[in-house]
């Protein structure tokens, strides 16, 4: 997993509450088996029109924001279905971290396995930051994971938290099953119990 | 450990390897997944690429669903070349890695939350996981389960576990007697629309409460399933009678002595008396009327009585935006009565309302009478078998005569992924679970309820209220 250290880009903000996954990755590109090409597929029906050229009004074809990294969300951002394709698609559009204040579940792990961050902050501060990065002249920040850092253009940073076992993974771009896998006597035990224990299982 | 747990905790403490950290991740042993043809491929490229096996091959069923057409004649090959590769790539993983798989073709096949508990794969004090957001269904067993992403199913083929962070719990207690025409789904959307879409982020729900305990397993199934529609990460329903009933004898069941050993296991999950919930709500279920969703997101819900609501009445700004963005997208008007909604289709099918005692529900409503003419209706089993039976009871022929298309099963219209898709502008009554953008078809508009208002509203072409239907009957 590509790791994520500090990483400075533009922000976009796109606040409307209840973004579901079908919206950012609708189900014409569900029909892979790997995951190419699914950056044409993000917020397809916002951000082109019916004769597929960009819809110009969608701020993700706007001047600065086309270069986006980061994304300002509203409330409930990714909730719905949990294909992983629409985090595989934003990731492949160079999108490396959300700032929201709150995630749906799925979506949530499926970002912390594909190495985007996801930051939660207060429904008042997100706006605010989303207001700012509206501006193309303040729409550059700077996300520090190590030090748990938003620094904004006028010079205000913004501390935020994240788990230890989150952070850890996502700075240094483990990989989950390598680790579970070291694990593996742990497991064995711990199934040969629990199916001796409940015999139907087995 | 003698204080007392909710069965959330019970079955988290039951299934932990071990803890990983004291922020509550723990390594969580999972008993059974159900795998589908879609959100699995990448999954086991992965496998393939780190020359990794699967752990417990019999842990997993695979079946073949969203991809696969309805069309009324059965074929193996389907239609597209996307979907074709999902399949035939689906069948090679099964082959090679050992796992037991339900193509089109088997009496078997279904929706993957229909076809589980048919088969009697999940059962009480099971922990599941599956990569479908629906996999919460399986709480109406007293199984815990939850959807995961296509990262996740490759963690738990190649180690039957996943990191784990425990989440709150939310205990909803139902009281009061369900009206005529009232449903387990008007409870969820009822309960839904109070919460928000988000109103259960971070929390395992358990339903509790005379109205749940009176109502079957399969209705129970419905609450459960669209849980996750208002955040929740799993739901959950202490098992009962009903549900042991409902178990004994399916196909992959235990037997015997196995099984009296394994009905005195799942008569002790239940959450203990004085057990501590994070948020506690109550509802009334006999206030209870036919709910009706209106906007893009499930919680923009009504009963049926009721009119579209004004956006200029929402003060916060936000908000209003995302009413206004709403109604458009819905092709709606404040004010108007939701009764005067005129619709061009009408679906019963998906993993929230397709089992057989919703399609019965549906039939009682439609006997004897026609579907609108500018009405397209389809039913969709939730599964093979529950087609054979309803033609079996007769409940096809009824729906044939009354004009609706009666179709294969898979999940079909509900998102639209295989070649059940609707057009631009048109409007859908849905026993479905989202009503999202372009959910059933890009430029769509779906309106969800329980499959007797569906059936209401494919007879008169509007939506309407299936208390009328039944009084006039």
């Amino acid at each position: 997993m590509q790791p994520f250290d500090s990483i400075c880009g533009i922000a976009a903000p796109l606040l409307a509450a209840n973004v579901d996954t079908d919206v950012i990755m609708p189900k014409q590109f569900l029909k892979g088996i790997d995951r190419s090409g699914l950056d044409r597929g993000v917020f397809f029906d916002l951000r082109f029109l019916a004769d597929g050229q960009p819809n110009p009004d969608f701020v993700l074809n706007q001047e600065p924001w086309r270069r986006t990294r980061f994304l300002v969300v509203g409330p409930n951002f990714g909730c719905g279905s949990s294909r992983e394709h629409a985090v595989w698609g934003l990731k492949q559009l160079g999108i490396r971290a959300l700032i929201g204040s709150s995630f749906a579940g799925i979506f949530f792990d499926n970002c912390q396995r594909n190495g985007v961050l996801l930051i939660q902050l207060p429904e008042e501060q997100v706006q605010e930051i989303g207001r700012r990065v509206s501006h193309a002249d303040d729409a550059e920040l700077c996300i520090d994971l190590p030090a748990q850092q938003i620094r904004l253009r006028n010079g205000q940073s913004i501390p935020f938290e994240i788990d230890p076992l989150r952070k850890e993974a996502l700075v240094l771009g483990l990989d989950a099953i390598g680790s579970t896998l070291q694990r593996t006597a742990q497991i064995r035990d711990f199934e040969a119990g629990h199916l001796q224990r409940n015999p139907w299982l087995a | 450990m003698n204080s007392p747990r909710t069965l959330y905790d019970k079955h988290i403490d039951s299934h932990t390897v071990c803890t990983l950290d004291d922020h509550g991740h723990v390594l969580l042993y999972i008993d059974r997944q159900v795998a589908n043809e879609y959100t699995s491929p990448q999954a086991f490229s992965g496998l393939r690429e780190a020359g990794r096996t699967v752990w417990r091959p019999a842990a997993t069923l695979c079946v073949v669903d969203h991809v696969n057409p309805t069309a009324p004649q059965r074929i193996a090959a389907m239609p597209d070349a996307g979907g074709a590769l999902q399949v035939s790539y689906f069948e090679q993983n099964c082959r090679d890695f050992g796992i037991e798989l339900f193509d089109v073709l088997d009496k078997r096949q279904g929706i993957e939350h229909v076809v589980a508990p048919e088969q009697g794969f999940i059962l009480p004090g099971m922990v599941v996981a599956a990569g479908d957001s629906h996999t919460t269904t399986y709480g109406a067993l007293g199984a815990f389960g939850f959807g995961i992403g296509t990262s996740e199913i490759e963690h738990l083929l190649a180690t039957q576990t996943l990191v784990y962070k425990r989440l709150k719990t939310l205990h909803v207690k139902v009281s009061g007697a369900l009206g005529s025409g009232v449903t387990s789904k008007d409870i969820i959307m009822a309960l839904i629309r109070r919460i928000g879409a988000s109103g259960a982020t971070g929390y395992a729900i358990e339903f509790s409460g005379p109205t749940i305990t009176a109502l079957s397993v399969e209705a129970r199934m419905t609450i459960c399933n669209m849980a996750v529609e208002a955040g929740a990460r799993g739901a959950f329903m202490a098992p009962d009678d009903k549900v042991f009933a409902y178990l004994k004898d399916k196909p992959r069941a235990p037997r015997g002595a196995l099984w009296e050993q394994a009905l005195a296991r799942w008569r002790e999950l239940y959450s203990d008396p004085g057990a501590h919930f994070d948020a506690e709500v109550e509802l009334d279920a006999g206030a209870l009327e036919p709910m009706v969703t209106w906007g893009t997101s499930p919680d923009q819900a009504a009963p049926i009585g009721a009119r579209v609501p004004d956006p200029n009445h929402e003060p916060d700004l936000i908000r209003r935006q995302d009413l206004q963005r709403a109604l458009r997208y819905m092709g709606l008007e404040p004010g108007t009565p939701l009764s005067e909604i005129s619709i061009s289709h009408a679906f019963i099918g998906s993993c929230t309302n397709a089992r057989i005692e919703d399609l019965r529900d549906a039939a009682r409503v439609v006997r004897g009478r026609k579907v609108a003419a500018h009405v397209r209706a389809m039913i969709v089993p939730g599964s093979t078998l529950v087609r054979d039976q309803a033609e079996a009871e007769g409940l096809a022929q009824v729906f044939r005569e009354a004009g609706f298309e009666w179709r294969q099963s898979g999940c079909s219209m509900c998102l639209a992924m295989n070649d059940d898709v609707l057009s631009p502008g048109d409007r859908c009554a849905s026993s479905t679970n989202r009503n999202f953008e372009g959910r059933q078809g890009a430029g769509a508009r779906t309106h969800l309820m329980s499959p007797a208002m569906v059936a209401a509203a494919a007879l008169s072409g509007y939506l309407t209220d299936v208390r009328h239907v039944a009084l006039e009957a």
